[in-house]
């Protein structure tokens, strides 16, 4: 098991290794949404190579409306 | 009713050509419906948004607003609204960049204060340079100070917004004055961005000269946003229809349309 916060919550995750299946496992594997780990931004063509590890970092992000 | 004059009158930003001079955000808008509705009868090619968290968990079947913005039909503006730093606003558009697949083109803005969202250009002039070495076509706001805007354009911003009045006010250009003296000097466009709230004031930014208007509030708190939207895709052709055609001189005093010759006595 190991704990992480994504968007400023504190998560506890068990049997995910990757970026992909965090990703997954949160309902967020198919929407428009771009990801930092510890503040660097992980293309999505690194979301299946990034390990995730104990006490990462992780926002998410999505478009909403504003001006 | 004749037709209209067909203007060949191309709206060019960072070497993207766009008809519309009407420039749109997609805040504040009852529902996504609304939201798509007054963006389209405005006729904006340019259509501004901005970055937040996901909800983790809460709603996975939320609407995404880019399923009914899309990328393929708009040209996206991710806005940096809410970023207080020049760290934060550069950390966004990397962000709004990756999320739009490389897209990097960007509205800047740093803003000073809550109460007014007044701009912070010392901000704002470090997060331009950096984002301008990074690679991104900067469209940047700004206050209505014509110092600061030839400098952010010299700093190679690729459109310079002041603002009319505060985000959100609806008080309309409330230094046209100022507008003018950016005008004058500008190479690049110089879009009025924030303080509209009716169509007469987008259509005084465009008879100012200005490349284009963009907008959120006066049309999203309109009571009827939807028709709001077209009254404003109107106005914004008309000032720039007005400016094109070149006002009449002003004159101190009458000067009559009808000849005097042949008056009856």
């Amino acid at each position: 098991m190991i704990r992480l916060t994504v968007n400023g919550e504190t998560m506890q995750l068990y049997s995910t290794d990757n970026l992909k299946q965090l990703l997954e496992s949160l309902h967020l594997g198919q929407k428009r949404i771009a990801v930092e780990v510890n503040r660097e931004i992980i293309p999505q063509s690194l979301h299946q190579s990034t390990r995730i590890r104990e006490g990462d970092k992780v926002e998410i992000v999505r478009a909403i409306g504003g001006g | 009713m004749t037709p209209d004059i067909i203007l060949n009158d191309p709206f060019i930003v960072a070497d993207r050509t766009f008809t519309s001079r009407l420039m749109i955000g997609t805040g504040k808008y009852k529902d996504m419906e609304e939201t798509r509705l007054a963006i389209e009868t405005s006729g904006a090619e340019i259509v501004t948004l901005a970055l937040r968290r996901t909800n983790i968990g809460q709603n996975p079947n939320e609407p995404n607003l880019l399923d009914v913005i899309s990328p393929e039909k708009y040209c996206i503006l991710p806005n940096t609204a809410f970023c207080y730093t020049a760290e934060e606003a550069v950390r966004t558009c990397r962000l709004a960049r990756e999320l739009l697949g490389g897209h990097n083109l960007v509205k800047l803005e740093v803003l000073g204060d809550e109460k007014t969202l007044y701009p912070n250009v010392t901000e704002t002039l470090k997060a331009a340079e950096v984002l301008i070495n990074d690679g991104f076509n900067v469209m940047v706001y700004t206050s209505d100070d014509p110092l600061i805007a030839k400098r952010l354009e010299d700093m190679g911003c690729v459109a310079v917004m002041p603002l009319g009045a505060p985000i959100g006010s609806g008080l309309g250009i409330s230094n046209p004055h100022n507008i003018k003296l950016i005008l004058e000097n500008a190479q690049v466009p110089i879009i009025v961005d924030a303080g509209v709230g009716t169509p007469s004031d987008a259509t005084l930014a465009m008879e100012l000269g200005c490349a284009g208007v963009l907008m959120n509030s006066a049309v999203a708190h309109a009571q009827q946003p939807v028709l709001m939207a077209q009254a404003m895709r109107k106005a914004v052709e008309c000032g720039r229809e007005g400016y094109l055609a070149g006002r009449m001189p002003r004159k101190a005093y009458a000067s009559a349309s009808s000849p005097i010759e042949g008056t009856i006595s």
